[in-house]
């Protein structure tokens, strides 16, 4: 991470036993990871702010290492994930867009290529502000079972010069998934879609 | 388990830099939070002894999680803290209940020693609601470096019939003390306090 200043991580793991339903029999797990570092655009407009996307790529991989980890290590139980980003208030929301390609192509790379895009979300916020991370299935968008979110904010962060960087995965479907759709073990096309 | 549990959620925390300078080795901090149903939520009940039960039993399950967010072992723990929000049909006696009379034995159990008071906070909330568990050196209560507080929230959690029922646990005190005190170097670790 050659100029990358991370101030924080924080790790999420949620275990979802049931939500009133009957309980599963594996409770799905929804895991966030988010990185606060200093925004080096802040306070100015600069035109030219492509660097920064190569520069961020090994956060990107630390941060996707660290979710398979918080996961129990087996990046084969990853069936869902997400990203997004906050960018501090002297920041402007193209700054969290360089966040698309290190942040996604991390966990594409790290789950053996997964077909689907990454569903993302971003956003200006201050301290303590709170983002809903979009989830989809991680080789078929369409995968209904599977969209989900997951709200993920830190007290302390941003601050005006910072940016909060989030990656997301989950392991299943939402706890009683019943309103049909794509199902899993029907994707077929490869695409990505379905 | 004695009462019904919708969810775990496991945070850490992790602090590299602290008023613009590298924290080294980074401080850390977990949370574990169940999600739990209040079987007493909306009528007054006097005898809370099924609720003491729960309190011993997340205690240990709790105690234990966020031990193993932080990877390490039990006595390496240097401070601990534990909150509860409690849905808006429940009392705050019911928080009382889960934290107070047993949920402490197997968690000091966990850590091999603890001699300290377990630094407690509760409320009624809300799903979303934040809630900061106070934190304080395991055994010895004056240690000035290690107060501290942590922030959770859960955002779909508790409900009015519910309880989020948090334990913290740490490896470090603050950032960068300085504020003077008792240091954890003088610990005697005898009375709780010194």
């Amino acid at each position: 991470m050659a100029d990358i200043k991370v101030r924080k991580f924080v790790t999420v793991v949620e275990e979802i036993l049931h939500e009133g339903g009957p309980p599963a029999a594996v409770p799905p797990r929804r895991a966030v990871v988010a990185a606060v570092i200093e925004n080096p655009f802040a306070g100015r407009y600069v035109d030219d702010i492509m660097g920064l996307m190569d520069d961020l790529k090994p956060l990107g991989i630390e941060m996707a290492t660290r979710l398979v980890k918080a996961l129990g290590g087996d990046a084969g139980v990853v069936e869902g994930y997400g990203k997004g980003a906050i960018v501090g208030e002297a920041g402007e929301l193209e700054h969290g867009a360089l966040w698309h390609n290190p942040g996604g192509y991390a966990m594409r790379e790290l789950l053996g290529g997964a077909k689907a895009i990454v569903p993302s979300a971003k956003k200006v916020g201050g301290l303590g502000a709170k983002i809903d991370i979009p989830i989809t299935h991680i080789n078929a968008s369409y995968v209904r079972s599977h969209f989900d979110a997951i709200e993920i904010g830190i007290g302390d962060a941003p601050r005006r010069d910072e940016m909060v960087l989030i990656l997301a995965m989950t392991t299943g479907a939402r706890v009683h998934a019943r309103v049909g759709g794509l199902k899993k073990e029907d994707i077929k096309a490869g695409d990505g879609l379905r | 388990m004695s009462v019904r549990i919708r969810k775990i959620v496991t945070i850490l925390e992790e602090t590299l830099i602290e008023e613009g300078r590298p924290v080294s080795p980074p401080t850390r901090r977990a949370a574990a939070v169940a999600v739990i149903e209040n079987p007493l939520a909306g009528r007054y009940v006097e005898d809370l002894s099924e609720l003491f039960a729960a309190g011993e039993e997340l205690g240990g399950l709790l105690g234990e999680r966020a031990r193993a967010a932080l990877d390490i072992p039990g006595p390496s723990v240097e401070s601990f803290g534990k909150a509860a929000a409690v849905g808006a049909d429940g009392g705050l006696e019911h928080a009382a209940a889960l934290l107070h009379p047993k949920l402490g034995a197997p968690l000091r159990a966990l850590l091999g020693k603890g001699a300290a008071l377990i630094p407690s906070s509760k409320k009624r909330a809300g799903p979303g609601a934040t809630f900061d568990i106070p934190l304080g050196h395991k055994d010895a209560a004056r240690v000035r470096s290690h107060f501290d507080g942590m922030e959770v929230s859960i955002a779909d959690a508790p409900r009015a019939d519910e309880i989020a029922i948090a334990v913290a646990l740490t490896d470090s005190g603050r950032p960068h003390p300085r504020v003077g005190g008792l240091r954890k170097a003088d610990v005697k670790g005898e009375d709780g306090l010194v």
